[in-house]
């Protein structure tokens, strides 16, 4: 990489960068070489970064005026709605933002697993993400908890509850959790806390996410090592800038609809009455983007084996670039690991569609299935698949089958004679 | 705590009842409120309604605000008049009773929570403010329940006090039928037929809970436009930078 021998062309940026290279910074993260044949499902983390500076700027808005308090959060809120100028836009979009927060956060992923990016040398990265969507999830749940509903109020109980199934200390610990016996004040106060707190550790987690990036560079569909830079990298300014801002203005058009005309299709119509401890919903439910963890959660009889279902589904995740013996990356060259791939979305799909229906006969047996594909996955698929796999042989470079689809592989030659 | 858990997973699902359908105005991606609508729906409402139901989120200076029921700055003053409210402590460390302004919250039929229980059989009448947006199906789901009142069917014996409904959670509800052709008497002259009233303070209940629906419509018109415009610039801004190089985009 040329960022060493980069040098400042003005004298004052000269003196300034020897004594803090942000300016050698910014020019690797201009001409930092990245493979042409990026699809647009790689812009989504472009994007994801865009959703998280969203939510911290409305976030840190709405906390100018919302009270955490158990008496007055519900009130604030609808505060917020009435009489703060364009509370209801920041509000909506904050509320909105999570989902597509989420939405994103789902395709990024599966991206990952399509392409396997996990991959050696890309652990790290990869492991930094489990975490930074761990925390994700925690600022979501707590954030939803804030506007003191009764789907926050009951969600809060529920969830917290879940710590109960530790032996003998659980109780102990959700008391904890509390600050009390109950979800009450406290637990609001402690909860706007840490959400006001999460979203500057992702921030931190990101800048982590995208260094440990740079060190071995982007992944790409072919999944093949490319040298770098090379012809088969374009630098991401301005190539990759204005495909991410393309990609990101088309994501900010569906984000607008959602804030602009149902604004409330991905909310629960019970968080609209105020939280009532006497009073237990009929329904409770999580969100949509915690949904198919549910359904693993409820899909097993004992709680103790519920809970560590359910943080198992996740942590399987962190073990992935380890339980995927294939060296080949990119599903494009597995047939086989395709079309598991491809299983596998259909299996969290349906996870997440019976987490939403209550757990009883046939949707209860349909999860039980679904999570037990879902661990087979991972578990058995996948190491067995990498011995066993009949893999399609890798191109040679990125440019072989880039220019394959527009020139013949004769003319290829004739150009490779002609260099 | 366990129990809690598990109750949830043993709900029924609920049989569906297939909602009844009107042609909202504040529909769609133009959709505003109808003014003579929110104004009857007003009237409805403080007539029939607010002997039971609080709207403590509201003022009546909401009243006279753009994309509302738009009542004359003096016809807001007048409704707002005709409410005595509670103020003080005055020089003398009294409490007094004045007439309402419109900075004003609107007047609780109850001083609480008990005292509505009370006096409702011990059902509490939901506050109204954000009702619209607190039941799922929305306006449909207070236009049915409003226009569901019949006759149990044969062999289901309720309760004192409590009435059957088509559209209502569970079937049993303690309102008793709030409205009948001719319970208010409009001052434009529409006819107050039962369904005429239940869409007109349906409308009201969308209003209240979503008073800037239609700033949030214009806007979101506006902000699309501006962003399908944006793109398709950039779009081929992109074309171009990246013909540069034999790549596909």
């Amino acid at each position: 990489m040329s960022d060493h021998d980069y040098v400042p062309k003005s004298k004052f940026g000269k003196w300034f960068n020897d004594r803090l290279p942000l300016l050698t910074l910014g020019n690797h993260l201009t001409d930092y070489p990245t493979p042409k044949n990026l699809n647009y499902w790689w812009t989504f983390g472009g994007i994801l970064s865009f959703c998280l500076i969203v939510q911290i700027i409305t976030g840190l808005t709405l906390a100018m005026h919302y009270i955490a308090h158990a008496d007055l959060a519900f009130e604030s809120v609808e505060h917020i709605m009435r009489d703060v100028n364009y509370g209801w836009l920041i509000r909506y979009i904050h509320a909105n933002g999570a989902s597509m927060f989420f939405l994103a956060v789902y395709i990024h992923i599966f991206r990952s697993l399509f392409y396997g990016s996990y991959k050696s040398p890309r652990e790290i990265i990869w492991i930094i993400g489990i975490i930074i969507y761990l925390l994700m999830m925690a600022a979501a749940f707590m954030g939803y908890v804030l506007p003191w509903g009764q789907m926050s109020f009951w969600g809060a109980t529920v969830i917290t509850n879940l710590f109960s199934a530790i032996p003998f200390i659980g109780e102990g610990i959700v008391q904890w959790l509390w600050g009390g016996y109950s979800v009450d004040n406290p637990t609001l106060t402690r909860f706007f806390t840490l959400h006001y707190l999460i979203p500057f550790l992702i921030l931190g987690l990101v800048v982590l996410h995208i260094w440990a990036l740079h060190v071995p560079g982007n992944n790409n569909p072919i999944g093949i090592d490319i040298k770098k830079p090379s012809k088969d990298t374009v630098p991401f300014h301005p190539y990759i800038v204005i495909k991410d801002g393309f990609a990101l203005l088309m994501f900010t058009i569906v984000f607008a609809f959602f804030v602009f005309y149902s604004p409330n299709i991905l909310g629960h119509a019970d968080n609209y009455i105020e939280a009532n401890p006497m009073v237990t919903p009929a329904h409770i439910v999580p969100e949509w983007y915690l949904l198919p963890f549910y359904a693993i959660l409820r899909s097993v009889p004992d709680k103790l084996m519920g809970v560590v279902a359910m943080l198992s589904a996740i942590l399987v995740l962190a073990a992935l670039p380890w339980l995927d013996t294939s060296k080949i990356r990119s599903a494009i060259f597995r047939p086989l690991y395709k079309q598991f791939y491809w299983i596998l979305v259909i299996d969290v799909l349906i996870l997440g569609y019976v987490g939403a229906m209550p757990a009883e006969g046939l949707y209860l047996l349909i999860a039980r299935v679904a999570t037990a594909y879902y661990f087979i996955h991972f578990l058995i698929i996948l190491p067995v698949l990498g011995s066993k796999e009949k893999t399609i042989p890798l191109p040679l470079s990125i440019t072989e089958p880039v220019l394959e689809a527009t020139l013949s592989s004769a003319t290829i030659r004739e150009k490779e004679s002609l260099n | 705590m366990i129990l809690l858990v598990s109750a949830s997973y043993q709900v029924k699902a609920a049989e569906k009842v297939e909602l009844l359908k009107t042609d909202w105005s504040f529909k769609g991606l133009f959709g505003k409120f109808d003014r003579g609508s929110l104004q009857r729906g007003y009237q409805v409402y403080t007539e029939v309604c607010a002997s039971c139901h609080s709207m403590k989120y509201l003022s009546y200076r909401n009243l006279s605000e753009k994309g509302g029921p738009e009542f004359s700055i003096e016809q807001t003053k007048a409704i707002a008049a005709s409410f005595e409210v509670t103020d003080g402590p005055n020089n003398d460390g009294e409490m007094f009773e004045r007439p309402a302004k419109p900075s004003d919250k609107f007047v609780m039929p109850y001083a609480n929570v008990k005292e509505a229980q009370a006096a409702n059989g011990g059902a509490y009448p939901p506050d109204m403010s954000v009702l619209a947006k607190a039941r799922s199906g929305g306006v449909d789901y207070i236009y049915s329940v409003l226009l569901g009142y019949e006759d149990p069917p044969s062999g289901t014996i309720l309760d004192d006090g409590v009435y059957y409904n088509k559209y209502m959670y569970g079937n049993n509800i303690k309102m008793s039928q709030p409205l009948y052709d001719g319970s208010v008497e409009y001052n434009d002259g529409t006819e107050a037929t039962e369904e005429q009233m239940a869409k007109d303070v349906a409308t009201f209940l969308m209003w209240a809970a979503e008073p800037h629906l239609e700033a949030r419509h214009k806007m979101g018109f506006k902000a699309i436009l501006y962003l399908i415009v944006l793109t398709i610039l950039v779009y081929f801004s992109m074309k171009k930078i990246w013909s540069r190089i034999e790549s596909e985009v």
